[in-house]
Formats: structure tokens, sequence, C-alpha cells
């Protein structure tokens, strides 16, 4: 039996599985069912300052082979109201990491002090939705304002700060390398990837709001990338997202450099009983490839730091 | 993955009520919605109220905002449609009372149509605030089902909301299964009676949607998500949950009284 069990930003996680934001957010009952149905842990949808609607649909479109597009537009009910479903998801003992998102370091610090109020053993921080004005990528696609907004956060909570990093940057890993000297904890690489869709014969995009983000198998490549040049440049865990469906998905980016990963459109094909397999199918998996733990295998596709040849099968 | 179709026609149903038919050939069970985009307004769930064949239909309330935009369509306006989705009634009861309030009728309608064809007995009781929003009365009866009618101003039929009949139907009559679709205040008042008498209710219930994979959390009811795990519930899961003809979440998620 392999370990499972393995840390991001000092939280301890029953397996490397988390609910990505976003998915199955929204209420309370929600977040239970993904912890019940097996999750390590649990991300709120990105909460802000004020209630969102988000976009007008088409706010979703399933592309061919499995690949997804969406541009929500970041509705979420305002930190004011969100603290209540919090809680439901805590009362039924999940590991609940809060997700924040703001139009200024500031605002970032400021919702990351409230959520820390409801009992989340980390706050992650959305800098990098590809399709909402203001925020989102606007505020995190820049090394000094990745490092702003997390001196800002660090300053004002207790619990760790995640940073969740856009691919849709030049140097993903500056933007990894600048929350870390801003304090964050792990980072969190990828969101989706910035993207468009067109209904030819309406002549007009097919999401309300023009551009989305891709998600889904298509980008699990891209992710394994950001985590890869991510891991050589920074000291702190990394979560890996991005296309993940299967334990073999996960191995990936294991051995790309993470030490869990998020989960997000691959509920959408295969339910929320994905997290009740993956984690007896990662353990089969990881027994085969012979790494003893979670751990072992993080960043394990790396050249070895002594220069020692890598065990060949 | 979604189709653009044209509007091959619309129907006035009820002063306040549109069916919009087009072609869309994927099979369809009763039950089952599908997305209907009105490009430039929204995308929205709807049942399917007519699903035989490669010509289905919707029938829509114009409550507000896109639904209002509804009644504006003409026939040969594009349409984007994807699905369908969600699950669907369970035809094998054989004597089936079938309650519908308002709009909640247009996906009782092809369900009822289908078990009688199948052979069950279909009791219809159709409730309406008027006579004139009545919703496919005639439709039912010219199926052969037996069809009573309350309306809230007495306008046709017992006079007073449908729960009356439904006191009375069951109180006369042998069922195996309730189907319900309305206000959530009247299904969970017909589930009360019909499991008095001990007989199941299913309830086809309706939320805010957005994504309707199972993803987005916008139609989250108590512990399921009406897109994926709905429409067609058991009453008496629905009356579990705390939200159930009390709470709908609005497009934010937050919970609103209904």
């Amino acid at each position: 039996m392999a370990v499972l069990e393995t840390d991001v930003a000092g939280v301890r996680l029953r397996n490397p599985f988390l609910l990505a934001s976003g998915i199955w957010g929204e209420s309370g009952e929600s977040l239970a069912g993904a912890w019940r149905a097996g999750a390590g842990g649990v991300i709120t949808k990105s909460i802000g300052s004020a209630p969102r609607a988000g976009y007008p649909n088409p706010t979703i479109e399933l592309l061919d082979g499995g690949a997804m597009l969406n541009a929500m537009g970041l509705p979420n009910p305002g930190i004011d109201e969100y603290p209540a479903e919090i809680e439901i998801a805590r009362r039924a003992g999940a590991t609940v990491i809060g997700s924040v998102f703001g139009g200024t370091a500031e605002e970032f610090a400021t919702l990351a002090g409230r959520i820390a109020d409801t009992g989340v053993v980390a706050v992650e921080l959305n800098l990098s939705c590809p399709h909402a004005r203001g925020f989102g990528a606007e505020v995190g696609s820049t090394p000094e304002g990745v490092e702003t907004i997390l001196r800002a956060v660090v300053g004002a909570v207790r619990i760790p700060a995640i940073a969740k990093i856009t691919p849709n940057a030049a140097d993903p890993a500056a933007l990894a390398a600048a929350a870390e000297r801003g304090g964050a904890a792990a980072v969190s690489a990828i969101n989706t990837v910035r993207a468009l869709a067109i209904e030819p014969r309406l002549r007009r995009p097919v999401l309300a709001h023009g551009l989305g983000g891709l998600s889904g198998p298509a980008i699990k490549p891209i992710g394994l990338a950001c985590v890869w040049q991510i891991f050589e440049r920074v000291r702190i865990p990394i979560v890996g997202v991005g296309g993940i469906e299967t334990a073999d998905d996960a191995v990936d980016y294991l051995l790309a450099g993470a030490r869990a990963v998020q989960i997000g459109t691959a509920v959408a094909g295969r339910g929320i009983g994905l997290f009740g397999r993956l984690p007896a199918d990662l353990d089969r998996r990881l027994e085969a490839l012979g790494f003893p733990s979670v751990r072992a295998a993080v960043g394990a596709a790396h050249p070895p730091a002594d220069g020692a040849p890598r065990p060949a099968l | 993955m979604r189709t653009v179709v044209p509007v091959v026609e619309t129907v006035v149903e009820t002063p306040s009520t549109v069916t919009l038919r087009f072609d869309y050939p994927p099979e369809a069970a009763p039950g089952q919605f599908v997305m209907v985009w009105l490009p430039g307004d929204d995308e929205l769930p709807m049942s399917l109220s007519y699903l035989e064949g490669p010509r289905k239909g919707v029938t829509i309330k114009a409550m507000g905002g896109s639904t209002r935009a509804v009644l504006g369509i003409a026939a040969g306006a594009p349409i984007g449609v994807r699905g369908p989705y969600g699950n669907r009634f369970d035809l094998a009861p054989r004597r089936i009372l079938v309650v519908g309030g308002g709009s909640g009728t247009a996906v009782l309608a092809p369900a009822a149509e289908a078990a009688a064809r199948g052979g069950a007995s279909v009791a219809v009781a159709l409730g309406a605030t008027r006579a004139s929003e009545l919703l496919f009365r005639d439709r039912l009866r010219a199926a052969g089902l037996r069809v009573e009618v309350a309306t809230d101003d007495g306008s046709e039929g017992t006079p007073g909301f449908v729960t009356g009949l439904v006191e009375r139907w069951l109180s006369t009559e042998p069922f195996d299964a309730v189907w319900t679709c309305g206000p959530e205040v009247m299904m969970a008042k017909v589930a009360a009676l019909a499991r008095a008498r001990g007989v199941p209710t299913f309830c086809s219930v309706e939320r805010h949607m957005k994504c309707a994979l199972g993803l987005c959390d916008a139609c989250a009811l108590g512990p399921y998500h009406v897109c994926t795990d709905g429409p067609v519930f058991p009453a008496e899961r629905l009356l579990a949950t705390p939200d159930f003809g009390r709470f709908h979440r609005d497009a934010a998620g937050r919970r609103r009284p209904l």
C-alpha cells in the first residue's frame, strides 16, 4: 500500500485529490458531497466582496475530445452570505480551502481575512480567472501584481495562502516565483487556458462573454509544462491542475513536481464518484511504479540533484 | 456540442405560454429537458413538451427576462439546442394520477401520453389561475385521458386549488403513483396527500441552471443537482431537503425564499 496522505502548505490531506474551485462549490451541501465521495479536500467557489450573478448563458460549451470551454463570470453569493455554506461543509468534516478573488491587493487581503474567519484550513487566491474584467488574470498576470497581492494577504491572515497561477502569461513560473517571494505557502497551477469557440451559423461566439477558459484533457500537457517549470523555480509546494481524469494523469503531475492535484472538469463526464475511485487507482499505480508514497513521487521526473542515474524498469 | 436549428412553428397555448417546435433528432424520454439558446439573450433549461420523433417542442411560460423574449420568437428564427439532459419518469406504474399546475403541465403531457400508450390508466388533474391559462387540457383529452380541471377564479371546473381535485381523486380511486409538476408549494401538498394514502409521488422540479452538466452547482437542491440527479425526484427525497417548497438559489447562488 502506497502512502496517499500528502500535505500542501502545512495542510494535511488524506489523499492528493482536491475538488477544484468552481466545481460543486456554490453550496455547502455540494462541498460536503464531494468530501463524502472521497476528495482529499474541497476548494470553494471563488468568493468576492459582493454577490455576482455571473455572465448570462451560454456559459459553457463542450468541445470534441472532452475539452470544455467556460466563462461563468465568477458567480458567487458574496462573502457576507457564503460563510453559512462553508459551515455546512465543515460540519460534514470536510477539509475546506477557501477561494477568493479581488480587484486589488487590499480587497484580496480583506476577503482572505473574512474567509479565514470561517475556519477554512487555507485560502487559495484566484489570480488566474481568464475571463472576468478587473479580476483574476487581469490582476495576476505580472510578477509585481502577484507579489503585492500575496504580501497583503500574508500580512492579513494566519492561515496559509495558496496562489492559483494563470497559464496565460509569457512566463507562468515567474508568477509562481513572485508568489513565493510574497509569502505564498503553495501555488496551484494552472487555471483554464484562454480560448474561444465560434458559432458560424449565428456569426457570433458561442459563449455569451465571448472569450472563455479551456479545461479538460486538452490542457493537461500545458498544465504539466507549467508545473514542471515552476518546480524548477520555487521551493514551496505545487498543486497541479488541468485535465486530470485518471490516476495516471495524477502520477504525471506528481512526477512533474505537484504534491497534490485538483479535479474539476472530469466530474462532468465521470461523476463525483470519481473521487472514490481515484485513491485506490493511484495506490495501485504508485506501487507498480515502485513509489512507496505520493511524496516519494513528487518531482521524480526531474533530473536528480546529485547527478545519480534514474532507476529504470 | 450544440445544434443550431430554426424554429419551425410557434403555438400560443395560453395568454402567457408559447410552444416552440423545431427539428432535433436525438431521442428523448418523458421528463427530460434541453438547454435552449436564444442567441443574444440567454440559454435556459426547458422541459420537452413534445418528444416523439425528430420534431421536438418546448413550452415556456413568459415570467420575465428571457422567458418573455420567447413570446417574440417567430418561425424561422434560429435557436441553439443541446441535450436532452436529466432523468425520466418511470413508466412502470399502471395507475397514475398526473397533477399539473400552470406551465408545469408542459413536462407532464408527453409523459402522460407515453404512459397511456403503454397501457397505463392515467387520470389528470389540471390547475391554473383561470380557464384561459389551462395548459394542454384539450391535448390530453384528445389522447383519451380522463382530465379534470380546477381554476383559482372558478372560471372552469372546480373552483380553488388543484389539490382539492387531487384529494377527491385519491379518495375515490386507487393509484400506484402520482406525477406532479408546478409550484413547489403545490407539489409538496400533493405529495403529502398522496403519502397519506400510501401512494408515492414523483416531482419534476426547476432550479436556476447554467451548465446542465453537474459541474457549476447553480441548480443545487439539498444534496442533489437538478440537472443530473433530476429533474424528476421521489417526493420524499425532496421533502427531506431544507429547500424544497421553501428556498431556491438565485443566479449568484444565494439561498432565497421561493
